[in-house]
This record gives structure tokens, sequence and C-alpha cells, in this order.
């Protein structure tokens, strides 16, 4: 009932206060072609110091020119990151092989304090990710905030040292412009599948 | 333990950053706050350490001059994943306050992540929800406002006032038991962790429940069933996005005990 409650007092706050526009093509247009990299309708606007599961320094734009599925986790996660991974993997073999190989795929941390490059390298190599095109990536608890709020994603730090997250794949663009969230875990992704391969079709700058 | 040893990366808010200015703020807690959410499952209690939390919320004046010195965070020239079309729009310009934003009046339509910047720019950072929610708990004469006749129902009359008039000039309320003004009866506010109340998957989006939407377990479960103020705050922030920005929603900041102590 409370839960039922609050989203509804939280839908009319949003209808209410939080009116956010979407950018029209037309604006984004006009944006690309004033060409000041990064484009502030990227997440790569945001400048951010990460670590990758090798333990080399990367910002948030290690990608830029590749579509770019991410989402965010913790390694000692026990039953929704593992899910996370396997659907990101189902993702990437319903894909052309052409497709795949241009596709690049960042989980960030939620848990600095233990996914340290090794908890990550190990957590890789355990689910025998492609490591060649996926990028495991722990960032200062500052970053990591600011990162989940570019993604919409929700979490809280649990007292036994876990977190409630929400889990949703966001596809960028190779511009790192967000084309769409997906929150379906353990679904089927249709709409993330169709716009990765719309997506790969278009031409790049 | 949870602050590591990582890279600082003061990545919003530029070099140069000067001392926070302890004549602003004042020292709250510590305490222990009993959320209107279980924060885990049997969990009923936060602790809050002492912090310094900023006496009134930022003004438009003090935006003005932060944007006048970070030009990245004027309306116009701010990335559009930190701020929405709505940001500053109110003032009359870029630079420029104008008869719709006075100075001393708290400034609005701002994003998390332009708030974030600015405190960052002060020395400072935003105030957790916890932090928040104990200062704000307060009453005139003690820590627990609620043990005070007509506190909850001042607040509850507050939010059922359409936003529409004038906003009154930050200090225009009296300072609560921490000597903290303005927390109810002015503006909303943002807080760092607003992206942290976790509405269950099911009642949000319809979706089945055994998609797992979170990690985890007990997502959401009733605390005191009587702190409506609490709860209708908890469901606005759990309605926003970090680039969201709306006419009633300001902020203040906060920093670490010391700073209210020197």
């Amino acid at each position: 009932m409370r839960v039922m409650a609050i989203a509804a007092v939280a839908g009319l706050l949003a209808a209410g206060v939080a009116a956010a526009p979407a950018a029209t093509a037309q604006e984004h247009h006009h944006k690309a072609m004033e060409a000041a990299p990064p484009r502030g309708d990227s997440i790569y606007a945001l400048s951010a110091s990460l670590v990758d599961q090798r333990g080399r320094s990367v910002g948030l734009a290690l990608f830029r020119s590749h579509p770019v599925l991410i989402s965010m986790f913790y390694a000692t996660c026990p039953d929704a990151c593992p899910l996370l991974i396997a659907d990101l993997q189902r993702i990437e073999r319903e894909l052309s092989p052409r497709i795949r190989a241009d596709l690049r795929i960042i989980l960030v941390s939620l848990d600095p304090e233990r996914d340290t490059p090794d908890a990550l390298q190990a957590l890789a190599r355990a689910r025998h990710v492609d490591e060649s095109r996926w990028r495991l990536l722990r960032a200062p608890e500052d970053t990591v905030r600011e990162i989940a709020a570019l993604l919409g994603i929700k979490y809280r730090r649990l007292p036994d040292g876990g977190f409630n997250h929400s889990s949703v794949i966001t596809l960028l663009d190779p511009d790192g412009v967000v084309i769409v969230r997906d929150e379906g875990i353990g679904g089927l992704h249709a709409v993330l599948l169709r716009s990765l391969r719309a997506a790969q079709s278009a031409p790049s700058r | 333990m949870r602050h590591l040893a990582l890279t600082v990366a003061l990545v919003l808010a530029g070099a140069g950053v000067p001392a926070a200015s302890p004549g602003d703020m004042e020292r709250v807690g510590p305490g222990v706050l009993r959320p209107v959410y279980a924060p885990a499952p049997g969990v009923t209690t936060v602790d809050v350490a002492a912090f310094a939390l900023d006496r009134l919320p930022v003004t438009n004046g003090e935006f003005l001059s932060f944007v006048t010195g970070h030009p990245s965070w004027r309306r116009g020239r701010v990335a559009r994943v930190f701020a929405d079309d709505g940001y500053l729009a109110h003032w009359a310009g870029p630079v420029e306050l104008g008869p719709d934003a006075r100075p001393d009046q708290p400034v609005t339509r701002v994003s998390w992540f332009a708030a974030k910047a600015y405190c960052s720019s002060r020395g400072k950072r935003l105030p957790t929800e916890a932090e928040w929610e104990l200062a704000a708990a307060a009453g005139d004469t003690s820590p627990d406002g609620a043990a005070e006749p007509g506190f909850r129902e001042r607040i509850l009359a507050w939010y059922a006032r359409p936003a529409t008039a004038e906003l009154a000039v930050a200090g225009s309320g009296q300072p609560n038991f921490w000597g903290i003004r303005d927390l109810h009866g002015l503006v909303w506010e943002w807080v760092l962790d607003y992206n942290s109340t976790l509405v269950s998957g099911d009642s949000r989006s319809g979706k089945s429940a055994d998609r797992l939407p979170f990690c985890g377990t007990g997502a959401f479960t009733a605390g005191d069933n009587e702190d409506y103020p609490s709860f209708m705050r908890l469901a606005f922030r759990s309605s926003l996005e970090a680039r969201y920005t709306t006419r009633a929603l300001g902020f203040r900041c906060a920093g670490d005990a010391e700073v209210a102590s020197r």
C-alpha cells in the first residue's frame, strides 16, 4: 500500500514540478554542428577519473566513437548483477558479428571500497567477458553518485555492505548521447536490440 | 572507510576552491534519525554523525556570483545533461537577476549537478538525505520537533499551499534548535543522495516483479506512520532526476563538523 501511494505521489509531483522537456532532433543537430566536444547532451560532458579492471586510468569517454552499453553493478552482488552481466552477454550473442565487434560495454562499480581492479579482473575472468570490448570500472564515491545521476540509476548502501540499486542498461551513441534506457533485467531487451542495430547503421561523425 | 583515498576529482567545480566560511554554518548533530523507510530489513534508525550545515538556503545573489566566476554553469552554456531548459529561467539573463529573482531570495530552478558544483566551489558539499532530515526534524526548542505541538501540522500546511506566491527572502523563518532557518516553509532542497530511494519496479512501471529491478532486498518498508512530512519529501525526491529544475526547489550546502566549530 505504502509503495503504491509513494509511486502515485511521486508521479503527481513529477508531473507538476519537474517539467524536463526532451531535446528535439533539430536542437541535437545544431549542437552537433557547433562541434565543441564533448556535446552538452552527451554524458561524456562529465569529466571523471576511473580505473579499469587492469588498473589503467580511463575517462568516461574511453569508448567514444563506438556504440556503448553502460550500466552499474557491484561485484559481490548476489542476485541482479549476475543477471545483468548474463543479459549483456545474451544481447551480444544476438547481434551480428559486425555490430558486436563495434559495440563496447562499460560496467561502473557502485562499491569502490571492495571492487578493486583485482576484484573486477577476477569477476571479468569468472564471467568470461570479452575484455577487449568490456571494461569494469572503479571510480571515487562522488563520481559514482554523478554517473548514477546521469544514467538515472538509484542506489542505497545497506548496513551489510551491499547495495540496493536499480538495474538500468543505457545505450549510448558514438558521441555519448543516450539513445535508450532499458530497465527490464531478465527480459528480452527487444527495444535495446532494435536500437543497437539501427544505431549501427547510421553514419557516425 | 567510505572515503577512499582515490583520486579526488573536483570534476564539476574547477580549481581554486576557497575554504568554507564558518560564519555561515551551524554544527548539527550527532543524532539518531528514524526514517519513514527502513534503510534495510529490520533496521529502523540511522546514526548521523555531527556535521556543519548552512544556516540559510543559497540565494540568487550567491548563485549569481558563482555563475559569474564559473561560466560553464551559466544559463545557455550549461551542458544539457547537467540541467534542463528551466535552469535559472526566472533570471533576466545568464548573469543578471532582474525583477523576478531578488538577490536575497533563495535560488531555485537549479539542478542537482549545479547545486553540487556550487557547494564544491565553496569548499562544501550537499548534505546527505539523512543529514538534511536530521536537521529538519528539529523543532524550535528540541532536536525532535515531532514532540512539539503543531510541528508537523505547520509543515503540512506549507506543503498544501500552492507554490505560486512570491518567495520570501532567505532567513525569513525562525532558527530551529540547531540554529538553522528555512528548512520548512520556503523551498524544497536538493540532497546529495537524492537518488537513493528505491520504489519497487512493480509499482512504478507495472513490470513483472520477477525481473529483479533491484539488487538486494527490502527496498521499502514503513517506519513512523505518522511522519507524513518526511513521507512527502521522500516521494518528491524519488520523482527527481539530476538535471531537473523547478520553481520551488533550491538547496543549501553542508560540510564537516569542524567547519562550524572553528
